[in-house]
């Protein structure tokens, strides 16, 4: 009796050992030569199109750095990840990745000596990546100039460092792609179904992660990014003004929008990147997610707010400051005050956008349940792009104090925002300034996508 | 409304809501810091408060109190230029000069963060900055010279501001 307890013992172990290799174990893939390999032009630019969508060469560059070199680290609650290589290098980028190795990390998100790699890398979306497309971004990226760049070592506690535990995140969160349309849903709707929820990956961001770093069943619900929050992109919009298809279009092509504001922080990069992107994949995009978001609005809910009132136009203006200060500035309020005599000068300059800044009222920063996103954009401002015509804030982290912040905020909150106080203005505060001292000078220049052309 | 600008106590009585540039020039009669675009989008009116570059044309003087005010004059003079200025005029960094108050105070406290910028380092440092006449490669070259000036200066004339 015992012995067959044993005997059972012994076998159930063994049954689950090999069941746990089964499913941690993936082969290697035997290395190619891809220098042997010709990519058709056609295929290489819809590569360059997709990995535009993709937003590849922002996590994959390091500021300053080469294109698709790697190197940018990604602070994460379980450590910091450095990006890795994914140029064509042989020796330290996927130079001798075969395409079903490629393949295979887009899908499952393994590397081809059989490693697990992490989900910053968000296969839990690439997944969804048809085939075809795989082989479109795999000849793109094999046509990039090689660079020769060793990765660097990501420092993860235990037992985050274990690779091989990834594979039961796998199980509990990967999903299987690739993506399947709706045979009967609308083409434009499912082209950018597809784009949003795939290669685009905006759930990595707007979607809420539970405490294992995966994204829970509330898609879009605002989740954060690099210290900003990223705001939901569902029927839980939190911007003034309805989004409609044409006003998300706008912005993700350009970057603002009159009646929204401005893409920054890390949606800076993604909209610069969807400056040149497809425009029809960028309306398939829009059209997506705004039927996410509900019925669209005629632009007159919310109060009325609508942003209509303000002159619009090249030139409608003069482009240089006039009366520097607005009069009537409550007498009591610092934070009035300070808006009367600073903001105010581009915020209620009657200058339409990029010339002038956006009317606070609509602004969904303001808005927001937490003061982050405000006081990064107080802080840093908004540098100039590169050869686009955006709006530029001029930085005010050297010229406040942390009370003069804290005043101007509860100022604007309450009286554009509508919104009851902010409770995190200081901690707020105190992580945007860590964050800025802490950042290296680097150019805007060093972040702008490489030609795809 | 007391300020403290080159060292020195300085009382204005101005609205305090008043841009910071218009009482440099005008009350002051400190005329380094340039007018351009009055929306802190070109630079020329850059001056540093205690140890950053900021635009006083966006900064009301209501935000000054008690906060150490520098301006290009408060650098060197004519007689005995500040080692930043001494490598503007050697590298011959100025066309028409509009903008270079500006471009100096900026580099200034870029020096005072990082004696020994990169290229790269400056070139996003000085991006605030606009500059018609194109003399971008030597106020790159300038701001080299300046960091070499500045680490073999004798002590006395470094300024510590």
């Amino acid at each position: 009796m015992t012995k067959h307890k044993l005997m059972a013992f012994v076998t159930l172990c063994g049954a689950l050992t090999a069941v746990t290799i089964a499913l941690v174990y993936e082969p290697s893939i035997d290395p190619v030569d891809v220098s042997a390999v010709g990519f058709d032009a056609a295929l290489v630019q819809k590569g360059a199109d997709l990995a535009t969508i993709g937003d590849c060469i922002t996590c994959h560059t390091s500021p300053g750095g080469k294109s698709f070199a790697g190197g940018l680290p990604l602070k994460t609650p379980f450590g910091t990840i450095y990006s890795t290589n994914i140029s064509p290098d042989p020796e330290t980028g996927i130079g001798h990745w075969s395409e079903a190795a490629f393949r295979r990390a887009m899908r499952r998100g393994v590397a081809p000596d059989g490693k697990h790699l992490y989900p910053a890398f968000p296969y839990d979306h690439f997944t969804l990546v048809s085939d075809d497309d795989d082989k479109a971004l795999y000849a793109y990226l094999m046509t990039r100039q090689p660079i020769h760049a060793l990765s660097r070592t990501n420092e993860l506690s235990f037992p985050f460092n274990v690779r091989f535990l990834l594979a039961g995140w796998k199980m509990l969160f990967l999903g299987s792609g690739p993506f399947k349309p709706d045979p009967a849903a609308d083409p434009i709707w499912s082209r950018g179904a597809y784009l949003v929820l795939g290669i685009g990956h905006c759930g990595a961001c707007h979607t809420p992660r539970n405490i294992l770093g995966a994204e829970k069943a509330q898609p879009f619900s605002g989740g954060e990014a690099e210290g900003w929050q990223a705001f939901p992109i569902n029927s839980a919009s939190l911007s003034p003004v309805p989004w409609t298809e044409e006003s998300l279009k706008v912005y993700l092509r350009r970057g603002w929008h009159e009646l929204h504001g401005v893409a920054a922080g890390p949606m800076a990069p993604v909209a610069e990147n969807l400056s040149v992107a497809s425009e029809d994949d960028v309306r398939a995009i829009a059209v997506y997610v705004a039927s996410g978001m509900g019925r669209p609005f005629d632009g007159i809910e919310s109060g009325g707010r609508t942003g209509a009132t303000r002159p619009s136009g090249n030139g409608s203006k003069p482009q240089s400051g006039g009366s520097q200060t607005v009069p009537g500035a409550p007498d009591g309020d610092i934070g009035a005050r300070i808006y009367a005599s600073t903001c105010a000068t581009c915020h209620e300059s009657g200058r339409a956008m990029p010339y002038g800044g956006i009317d606070l009222s609509l602004s969904t920063l303001l808005s927001a349940p937490s003061s982050r996103n405000f006081m990064r954009l107080l802080l840093d401002g908004l540098p100039a792009t590169d050869g686009r015509k955006a709006p530029i804030m001029p930085e005010f982290s050297a010229i406040l104090t942390d009370e003069q912040a804290i005043a101007i905020a509860s100022y604007v909150r309450s009286h554009f925002g509508n919104k009851p106080p902010w409770q995190d203005v200081s901690v707020r505060l105190r992580e945007a300034r860590d964050d800025q001292a802490a950042a290296p000078l680097s150019s805007a220049a060093d972040h702008r996508p490489a030609a795809n052309k | 409304m007391k300020l403290t600008v080159n060292d020195s106590i300085r009382t204005v009585e101005t609205d305090p809501d008043t841009p910071l540039l218009y009482v440099l020039r005008d009350d002051l009669e400190l005329h380094a810091a340039k007018y351009g675009c009055g929306l802190g989008q070109c630079g020329a009116c850059t001056v540093i408060v205690d140890d950053k570059a900021v635009f006083s044309c966006v900064t009301p003087i209501s935000l000054l109190e008690g906060r150490r005010i520098t301006t290009l004059e408060g650098l060197g003079t004519v007689e005995r230029p500040a080692p930043i200025q001494k490598a503007f005029i050697e590298e011959q960094a100025a066309q028409c000069g509009y903008c270079i108050a500006g471009m100096m105070m900026r580099a200034q406290a870029l020096l005072l963060r990082d004696p020994n910028p990169t290229d790269s380092v400056i070139r996003a440092a000085l991006e605030p900055h606009l500059c018609r006449c194109g003399t971008h490669m030597r106020i790159v070259k300038a701001i080299r010279r300046a960091a070499e000036l500045l680490r073999t200066a004798p002590v006395s004339t470094k300024r510590a501001i």
